[in-house]
């Protein structure tokens, strides 16, 4: 398959929607567009996985064109299993953001012209195998969502829309630095010829932080958080569903595609840098949220907490760790997702996100509620859920590193999840539970298009944590490939 | 001497041709100014389409005078840019009186800067040079009834007579020490006496000055905020590239030998323009101060590109000065339409653009991104190579402090993009249709600002042109 078709369709659904006259025409192309992205994903996934039993590859569907010859830049995309499970996770999360803002009122052209921009650069970003094409569809996303914060979003947007927007752009600045560190070095952009370049050691101590810290602020490392929750909790649901469930894993995904594959040395030495730093963001995450009231920021917060696994396994930098890593990345895009797309519908309903102003939700909402409660459970880490599978593969992957203070790391982690069970389980206790209130009498349950979203994200959330072995088939061996390629470089010094 | 060997002279010729013919119409002919628009522009687009003709090469007044691929594609840029000014300002000419002079001061400018590309002997670059200067004070003062315009036009005539001046200085020491003023002798002769290094700074000031890098920046921003937003145009892209476009075999080929001294010297005017101009903008209230501080910072990430000394470096900086001139010619299309249609010039004043006009608003909100360099517009692969190219000789410090200030430009641009999208209108404005000229003008910057920086191709076209530039 031509992996250029899954650029192309959002992009001719973006000029569509710019040119239809009519609401209604808008919310087709978009939900149309999203459906065949889907689509096209599985079937991207078949086909990988069939000529995978013939033989396999490192890379498939790589289509190469000059681009800027003088530079030795190309356009270069290919995808591996890492990159597809990615994809799926955009597609599912970007079909859920449109059926959930079926009803936006304001502005709507624009809205979904901005989502599908958004969805564009997520997609470029994961297939991207050349760093220059990588960090154009990394930079790509900075203008939607400056204007879907700012124009959509609630409470202060434009503050929030102003700080995610240099906050992340401080964070591109770092990686172009370590970019043109990596390009100067070895005069090439492409990712193919980099893995096989090994930088001096001096070198990666002074480029590995650029490159991770810099692709760490999307991810939210810690103290590099704070755009997490403004951003969040003031974009609109959609916004904050793709920012949560697949902007802040371009950061993940950069951290260990490009610092840590490319800079093993490095990752190395500076391991217990960010094992420290996830620590913190996963113990600081959760004890904030426990303050929280107002349930985006309450989620807001726990993702920064959630991401701190990521950050813990690419920092252990082992096989099982860097494959937990990868799947916290989805699950946990699922799941926050999920949350904030049920939070999303509750607060169309109630008008507001206060936890102490809501309570008694089941008995008028049932789905809603339901929703709700899973999204919570699997955050908290119910097994049979995603969350479960993902989270236990960190500690599992971390434990094994033998050094006391990882140790002790792994176990402080851990712990954050009787934390986690804390906030969640009192959440879901008062805005669920309990009497309801006279004004919430009258509020109706999700409609088609609302159950429609919150199902292809519990479908995602299900299949992952009840069938992890499917995911491991898929991405498996490329996990411990990008170790593997780190620790043959470690052999042959 | 054959004739075609005068024809590496063309497009000076036309321009002079049509700078009388100007002359000439005018004194016997009552025109309408909607006429006279309609005449320019045609003929500042035959002005381009003259650039295509051939007869690259050639050399004449005893080898002061010369032409390549390069120098023609350097002066259609700079005519292109002429041309788009002249559209977009539509409004704005149409309710001049004087029209015509207008045409003839912009054209003797821009003949001026011809001379200065095609020059291989400094008297005749001094002569282009002043010739494409003087004018603009004119220009300038083009709007009889305002102080500012008055004001912007004295400061202009003093700060480019005092860089002159300076300019000259540098010139005549040069003279006195090799007895010739062509660019082959001085490439050769100049030799490593610190007369020649004083010099040879004297010039550079010059340069500084016209093309406004810290610390010579003082003039700009009172400048650019009296005169009307034509010349502002004109000031802040055609003249600034003209002399850019110079910089480059100028540095890299005449002045090659004091590598050592302009080396330096170019980083330290570029970090200042950048860091200067940033902390500058970051307070600007009126949008044309505002771009003023964005154009000095531009100009400081030009000359990091301009630092580089090797071929890809040269197409980087020519590169982003075509993307400079579409983003800045948008923006200024656009504040064009609103100083003389709604007379408004601050940036409170766009609050709630978007409700009103909407192509108006994604036309200078994406002309700002392109000069925050932010994707997909082409401004991204502008400051990419830029910075790319400027960081080959292994300082990355330089490429570390421009890559924060990009961070700080994008605060003053996103400011003007929340204004417009995200603010309440003020006042409502009422949608008056744009005029055609005007609406192609801003559909061209557009095109220009989403393509090319895509085109891989363009980019190895004017790598090509650039061989042997080292």
């Amino acid at each position: 398959m031509n992996l250029l078709l899954l650029l192309i369709v959002p992009l001719i659904a973006a000029i569509g929607i710019m040119l239809s006259p009519r609401v209604s025409a808008v919310r087709q192309i978009s939900l149309a567009a999203s459906l065949v992205q889907l689509m096209l994903v599985g079937w991207l996934l078949f086909q990988m996985l069939n000529s995978r039993s013939v033989s396999a590859q490192p890379l498939y569907f790589e289509q190469v064109y000059q681009w800027f010859p003088s530079w030795n830049i190309q356009f270069h995309i290919g995808v591996d299993g890492i990159a597809i499970s990615m994809m799926i996770l955009t597609a599912l999360v970007v079909l859920a953001g449109v059926l959930v803002s079926w009803q936006e009122s304001i502005l709507p052209k624009e809205f979904f012209f901005l989502l599908m921009f958004l969805s564009l650069g997520a997609y470029g970003f994961f297939m991207a195998r050349d760093i220059f094409t990588l960090f154009f569809f990394l930079e790509l996303a900075v203008i939607p969502k400056f204007l879907l914060i700012g124009i959509w979003g609630s409470g202060q947007k434009q503050y929030s829309a102003m700080k995610l927007a240099l906050m992340l752009m401080a964070g591109s600045a770092l990686v172009f630095v370590g970019l043109t560190g990596i390009y100067l070095e070895a005069h090439s952009f492409d990712l193919t010829v980099l893995s096989a370049t090994h930088f001096p050691v001096a070198f990666q101590y002074l480029f590995y932080p650029l490159l991770f810290v810099g692709f760490g602020i999307f991810a939210a490392l810690f103290p590099f958080h704070t755009w997490v929750p403004d951003g969040h909790a003031s974009a609109p649901t959609a916004a904050s569903m793709f920012l949560a469930g697949i902007s802040m894993k371009l950061g993940g995904y950069g951290c260990l595609r490009v610092a840590s594959f490319l800079m093993p040395d490095a990752a190395i030495h500076y391991a217990p840098v960010i094992i420290i730093l996830s620590t913190c963001a996963i113990l600081y995450g959760a004890f904030v949220t426990l303050m929280q009231s107002d349930l985006k920021y309450m989620n807001a917060y726990s993702s920064v907490s959630h991401c701190g696994f990521v950050m813990l396994g690419i920092g252990v930098f082992n096989t099982t760790s860097v494959y937990g890593a990868i799947l916290q990345m989805i699950s946990h895009g699922l799941m926050t997702a999920l949350f904030f797309a049920a939070i999303g519908m509750i607060y169309y309903r109630t008008h507001t996100r206060k936890i102490p102003e809501l309570g008694g939700l089941l008995a008028k909402l049932p789905f809603i509620s339901t929703v709700f409660v899973i999204a919570g459970l699997c955050s908290l880490g119910l097994p049979g859920l995603s969350g479960f599978v993902a989270e236990m593969t960190v500690f599992v992957g971390s434990w094994e590193n033998k050094s006391l203070w990882v140790r002790l790391a792994t176990i402080l982690s851990c712990a954050s999840i009787v934390v986690t069970a804390v906030y969640i389980l009192r959440a879901s206790g008062k805005v669920i539970m309990g009497p309801i209130r006279e004004t919430f009498v009258n509020l109706s349950d999700a409609v088609w298009y609302e159950k429609m979203a919150a199902i292809f994200l519990l479908a995602g959330i299900f299949v992952m944590g009840i069938a992890p072995f499917l995911l491991q088939y898929i991405i498996g061996n490329e996990a411990a490939a990008i170790v593997k390629q780190g620790t043959q470089v470690l052999i042959n010094k | 001497m054959l004739v075609y060997e005068w024809l590496i002279l063309k497009q000076e010729i036309f321009l002079s041709f049509l700078i009388v013919g100007i002359l000439l119409l005018w004194l016997f002919r009552d025109i309408s100014n909607e006429t006279w628009i309609r005449i320019m522009n045609i003929f500042l687009f035959i002005n381009i389409l003259i650039g295509f003709t051939g007869f690259h090469y050639g050399k004449l007044f005893g080898d002061t005078f010369q032409s390549s691929p390069l120098i023609l594609f350097e002066k259609v840029l700079l005519s292109f840019a002429l041309w788009l000014i002249s559209l977009f300002s539509y409004d704005w000419l149409r309710k001049m009186k004087n029209l015509p002079e207008f045409y003839l001061l912009l054209l003797t400018s821009l003949l001026g800067m011809y001379i200065m590309l095609s020059a291989s002997n400094l008297l005749l670059f001094y002569l282009g040079l002043e010739m494409s200067t003087l004018p603009l004070a004119g220009a300038a003062n083009f709007e009889f009834n305002s102080k500012k315009s008055s004001e912007s036009a004295m400061k202009l005539v003093l700060s480019s007579a005092f860089s002159s001046a300076i300019l000259l200085m540098g010139i005549s020491w040069l003279y006195g020490m090799m007895g010739s003023l062509d660019y082959a002798v001085i490439s050769t002769q100049i030799g490593h006496s610190p007369l020649a290094v004083l010099a040879f700074l004297f010039i550079l000031s010059g340069f500084a000055f016209k093309i406004s890098a810290v610390p010579f920046h003082l003039w700009t921003a009172d400048v650019y905020q009296g005169a009307p937003v034509a010349v502002t145009a004109f000031l802040s892209v055609v003249s600034k590239s003209a002399v850019i476009m110079v910089m480059i075999p100028f540095l890299y080929q005449t002045f090659e030998e004091k590598i050592d001294v302009w080396y330096p010297a170019l980083i330290m005017l570029a970090l200042a323009s950048v860091l200067v101009a940033n902390l500058f903008a970051v307070q600007q209230i009126n949008i044309k101060r505002l771009l003023a501080f964005s154009s000095i910072a531009q100009v400081g990430f030009l000359l990091i590109g301009l630092s580089a000394h090797t071929q890809t470096g040269a197409t980087s900086v020519l590169f982003f000065l075509i993307i400079y001139l579409f983003s800045n010619l948008a923006a200024f299309g656009v504040v064009s339409v609103f100083s003389s249609e709604y007379g408004k010039e601050e940036i409170q004043q766009l609050s709630g653009l978007y409700s009103t006009h909407p192509f108006l608003s994604w036309v200078l909100a994406l002309s700002l991104f392109s000069l925050a360099g932010i994707p997909p517009t082409a401004g991204f692969f502008g400051k990419f190579f830029l910075l790319l190219s400027g960081a080959n000789k292994g300082n990355y410090w330089v490429i570390a402090i421009a890559a924060i200030n990009m961070v700080i430009s994008l605060y003053y641009y996103l400011r003007v993009v929340k204004t417009i999208f995200m603010n309440h209108p003020v006042s409502p404005m009422e949608n008056k249709p744009l005029a055609f000229p005007v609406r192609l003008a801003l559909v061209i910057c557009l095109l220009g600002i989403l393509v090319v920086g895509f085109l891989g191709g363009f980019y190895e076209h004017i790598f090509q042109l650039l061989n042997g530039i080292n």
